[in-house]
């Protein structure tokens, strides 16, 4: 799937990646609250999907070499994740939709786990 | 109090004496989570400058990663120390806190003495040093309740 055909489904917000977005292909998805199973189980490559807005997502996304994050559930980070995330050059999403809701959406339409334990 | 020792993986490079082509260390503060991953990152930038292969770089950092949570989570202070060698990497973290009193019970997945506070932050799921452990070809774990708990761990380039 295209990202920018994610973003139309989950209706996101694009708040960094905008610009090298045309083209970028979106695999599969890793969604965890806990990053901890995120560094142990994700492949690299995929979206990581969390309603974690903390430095340490950004940190998780950048050691394990996933492709971008999307933050459900309505979160917003704080500046210093943006700009965290800015500095690794990987896309940025927000959506108001849920984890579950998210995740239903993009397993339906073909996404694949990105990693299991 | 007695020092408690475990290791697992079998030592292919002696850890004195050897061949070291580069060395930096990184100092990190317990209880900054603001701050916790940026040594994690700042390695993980050099060792892609230095052409190391990706997949040794993201076990690595992956190991770095959840160590320095450890330290922010669990002690007062460390200095993470980065070896790249001509056959492995190698990280050595000596932190001063308040050690592990039981470490095969630590090295248990799930088993967790976390806050609700780190859990905010995505980690203190008991999976930390189980994760350094999945990730590293050596590891051994040297503590001293009361005085602080030392890290080491190596991954080897070839073979």
């Amino acid at each position: 799937m295209l990202m920018q055909e994610l973003v139309d489904l989950l209706k996101c917000q694009v708040i960094l990646g905008s610009e090298f977005m045309e083209g970028l292909e979106v695999t599969a998805c890793f969604a965890a609250d806990l990053m901890s199973d995120v560094l142990a189980f994700s492949r690299p490559g995929s979206l990581l999907i969390t309603g974690l807005a903390s430095i340490q997502s950004a940190h998780t996304a950048d050691v394990a070499d996933l492709a971008g994050i999307l933050f459900v559930g309505g979160k917003t980070p704080a500046e210093p994740v943006i700009a965290l995330v800015r500095s690794q050059r990987i896309p940025l999403l927000t959506t108001e939709m849920s984890m579950f809701e998210a995740c239903g959406r993009l397993y339906a339409s073909g996404l694949e786990p990105g990693g299991r334990p | 109090m007695n020092e408690s020792r475990w290791s697992t993986g079998e030592p292919r490079v002696p850890w004195e004496g050897a061949e070291i082509l580069y060395s930096e260390s990184f100092q990190i503060v317990g209880d900054d989570f603001e701050h916790g991953g940026e040594a994690a990152a700042k390695i993980k930038a050099m060792l892609k400058q230095f052409g190391l292969d990706t997949a040794v770089i993201r076990r690595l950092s992956i190991a770095n990663f959840e160590a320095e949570m450890n330290v922010i989570m669990y002690a007062r202070e460390a200095e993470m120390q980065l070896q790249v060698l001509p056959t492995a990497v190698r990280v050595i973290l000596s932190d001063r806190g308040q050690g592990i009193p039981d470490i095969a019970q630590a090295l248990q997945e799930g088993y967790s003495t976390a806050t609700p506070q780190m859990r905010q932050r995505g980690f203190g799921a008991g999976l930390g040093l189980p994760n350094i452990k999945r990730n590293t070809d050596e590891f051994e774990i040297v503590s001293t309740p009361g005085v602080g708990t030392t890290l080491r761990y190596t991954i080897h380039l070839q073979g």
